[in-house]
C-alpha cells in the first residue's frame, strides 16, 4: 500500500532491460519516528538538562540500597513467602482453569465458532488489564491481603496460558482425534486422548514460565494492599529506608532467580 | 507376545516419578491454600463487585470523549511516556547488548554485564518509578525514565540472542572481497539485524504501554493516576471509562503490533 504512494526508481541495466527498484522505506520511518519522539518529548515534558543536575540524587539512592540492612531479613520471610503462596496458588489454579477455557476456544474443538470467538475475546480481554490494576479492584472486592494478589494473578494466568493454549490446539495434528470421534468416542474422551498427549509437554512448561513470571507481578502487588513483599516494599519507599528496600530487593532477585533456575530446568526437561 | 504387546511393554515405566511430582504439587498447593482468607469478603464487597460492573456497563461518556483532559488525553500521554521510554531504551541497549554478546567482547566483560543486565530487569517498574520520582518530582518525566531503565533491561537481552545468532560467513566473504570495515557493518550486520531488532522494539513498545498505565499509581504520569483517584473516591462510571479506553488502547496497539511483527519477520 505505501510502497505505491512512493515513486519508484527505474534502473536501466547494460543489457537494455529496465528494472524498477523500490524506494526504501527507511527514510519515511525515521522521519516519522522522529517526529513522534519530538511530539512525545512536548507531552512528557522531557529535560535532559533537569536529568542531568539532578540525577545525583538517583546515585544516592543506589548507593544506599547498595549497603542492605542485614538485620531486616527476620521481617522479610513472612511476606517473601507470602507473595511465593500467592503466585503457586494462582498460577496451579489458574492453569488448571485455563485447560476447558482453551478448549473452548480452540476451534477445531468447538464445533461453534460464536462460543469459541467470545471465549477467545473473553481471553483478550483479561490478558489486556495489567495485573496490578486488577489487584488494585479486587481489594475493593476481597478487602486488603493476599486473597486479592491470588485472584488478580489467577486471572491472569488464565488468559495467558488459555491462549496458548488453544493456540497450541488449533495446531495440533487431528487425524487420531477424527479418528476416534468416528469410533464413537464423545468430544471429552477424544480430546484426552488424542489430542491432551500432543500438548501436555508444552502445557506444563507454558504454566512453569508463567508461574515464573508471576512470581515478579506478585512482588509488586503488594503495593495497591494485595499482599506479599510490595507491601515491605512500599512501607520501606514511603519511609525512603533504602537500606531496607535493598534487602527486599536483594532477597526478591535471589528468589526469583532460584525459581527461575528450577523452572527452567524443568522446562528443558519437557522439550 | 504380538507386536502391540511388546510396544506396550517397551514404555518406559514413569509411574514413580509421576507420583512423586503430584505429591510436591499436592503439598505446594495445600501449603499456598493460606494465601486465600474469606473473612474480608463482607457484603460490602459484593456492592463494590456489582457497583464496578455497572461502571464498566454505564461508563461516564462525557469522560470517555473529552478531548482536552478526558480518558483521549490521557492515553495519549500514556503513549507517549511508553514511546518515549522505549526509543531511549532502545538506542541505550545496543552498546549493553553487544557488550554481553559472547562472540563478540571475552568472556568476563560479558558475564558481568549480564549479571548487570539480570540486576536491572528484577527490581519491579514501580521501585524505578518511586525513584526516579524523588529524581524529577511526580509526572510524566519520572515515567519516561523509569520505561526507558526497564526497556534496557529486557531489550539488551533479547538483542544479545539475535547478535550471538550472527551469520560470520557472510563477513568473511565480504572482507575476502575487500570491503571496508564501515561497509562490513553497513551491508553486512545491519541488515542482519534491523529487522528483528524492530520486531523486538515494537514488542517492548507494547508491554511498556501497559506498564506505562500502571506507573501513574505511584505518581509518574499516564493514565494509573487518575484511575486510582476515581476509585479511591468510588466513582465507578469514571473508573469504568477509564478502563474502557485502556484496554481498546491496549488491544488496538496489540493488534497493529502483530501485523508489523509479522511482516517484519516474514520480510
Amino acid at each position: 500500500m505505501y510502497a505505491k504512494l512512493l515513486p519508484t526508481k527505474k534502473l536501466t541495466l547494460p543489457n537494455g532491460k529496465v528494472v524498477v527498484e523500490k524506494r526504501p522505506m527507511t527514510p519515511l520511518i525515521i522521519v516519522l519516528l522522529l517526529g513522534f519522539s519530538y511530539w512525545s518529548i512536548q507531552i512528557t515534558g522531557f529535560d535532559l538538562e533537569m536529568l542531568i543536575t539532578r540525577i545525583g540524587q538517583f546515585l544516592v539512592i543506589i548507593q544506599e540500597m547498595l549497603s542492605p540492612t542485614w538485620v531486616y531479613i527476620p521481617h522479610i520471610w513472612k511476606p517473601l513467602l507470602d507473595t511465593i503462596k500467592m503466585s503457586l496458588l494462582g498460577s496451579l489454579l489458574g492453569a488448571i482453569s485455563a485447560l476447558p477455557l482453551a478448549m473452548l476456544a480452540a476451534s477445531n474443538i468447538t464445533r461453534s465458532t460464536w462460543v469459541s470467538s467470545t471465549t477467545k475475546f473473553v481471553l483478550s480481554l483479561l490478558r489486556t488489564l495489567p495485573t496490578l490494576i486488577v489487584a488494585l479492584i479486587a481489594t475493593y472486592i476481597f478487602g486488603l491481603g493476599t486473597m486479592a494478589g491470588t485472584v488478580a494473578i489467577y486471572l491472569f494466568t488464565i488468559a495467558y496460558v488459555g491462549k496458548l493454549l488453544y493456540e497450541q490446539i488449533e495446531n495440533v495434528n487431528m487425524d487420531a482425534y477424527e479418528a476416534m470421534h468416528s469410533m464413537g468416542l464423545t468430544t471429552i474422551q477424544s480430546f484426552r486422548y488424542a489430542i491432551f498427549p500432543q500438548i501436555l509437554p508444552n502445557y506444563f512448561s507454558t504454566s512453569l514460565f508463567c508461574f515464573e513470571g508471576n512470581v515478579r507481578y506478585a512482588a509488586i502487588l503488594g503495593y495497591v494492599g494485595a499482599g506479599g513483599i510490595g507491601l515491605l516494599l512500599d512501607e520501606s519507599l514511603g519511609w525512603r529506608n533504602y537500606s531496607n528496600v535493598g534487602m527486599i530487593l536483594l532477597m526478591l532477585v535471589v528468589v526469583v532467580y532460584l525459581i527461575e533456575s528450577i523452572s527452567e530446568h524443568y522446562r528443558k526437561k519437557l522439550k | 507376545m504380538n507386536h502391540i504387546d511388546k510396544q506396550y511393554y517397551l514404555e518406559p515405566n514413569r509411574r514413580l516419578s509421576q507420583l512423586i511430582t503430584g505429591l510436591i504439587l499436592v503439598v505446594l498447593f495445600g501449603w499456598s491454600l493460606s494465601a486465600i482468607q474469606f473473612d474480608q469478603l463482607t457484603a460490602n464487597g459484593l456492592t463494590i463487585a456489582k457497583n464496578i460492573l455497572l461502571g464498566l456497563v454505564q461508563p461516564d461518556v462525557e469522560l470517555l470523549f473529552n478531548f482536552t483532559n478526558g480518558v483521549p488525553y490521557l492515553l495519549i500521554e500514556t503513549i507517549a511516556i511508553a514511546f518515549l521510554g522505549t526509543i531511549v531504551g532502545a538506542v541505550l541497549a545496543i552498546p549493553l547488548a553487544f557488550l554481553s554478546a559472547s562472540n563478540i567482547v571475552p568472556k568476563p566483560v560479558a558475564i558481568i554485564i549480564r549479571l548487570l543486565l539480570v540486576f536491572i530487569r528484577t527490581i519491579p517498574a514501580i521501585v524505578y518509578g518511586l525513584m526516579f520520582i524523588r529524581v524529577t518530582g511526580p509526572g510524566p518525566f519520572a515515567g519516561v525514565l523509569t520505561m526507558s531503565l526497564t526497556s534496557i533491561g529486557m531489550l539488551a537481552k533479547l538483542y544479545v540472542d539475535v547478535i550471538e545468532d550472527l551469520d560470520t560467513s557472510i563477513l568473511e566473504s565480504m572482507e575476502s572481497l575487500g570491503c571496508s570495515v564501515m561497509e562490513k557493518i553497513r551491508f553486512g550486520i545491519l541488515p542482519q539485524l534491523s529487522a528483528l531488532f524492530l520486531s523486538i522494539i515494537i514488542y517492548r513498545f507494547d508491554m511498556n504501554l501497559r506498564d506505562a498505565a500502571v506507573l501513574g499509581l505511584v505518581g509518574a504520569g499516564g493514565i494509573g493516576a487518575p484511575l486510582i483517584f476515581a476509585m479511591n473516591s468510588y466513582r465507578w462510571s469514571e473508573v469504568g471509562s477509564i478502563l474502557i479506553g485502556l484496554v481498546v488502547l491496549i488491544l488496538i496497539v496489540e493488534y497493529v503490533s502483530n501485523k508489523i511483527r509479522t511482516k517484519l519477520v516474514r520480510g
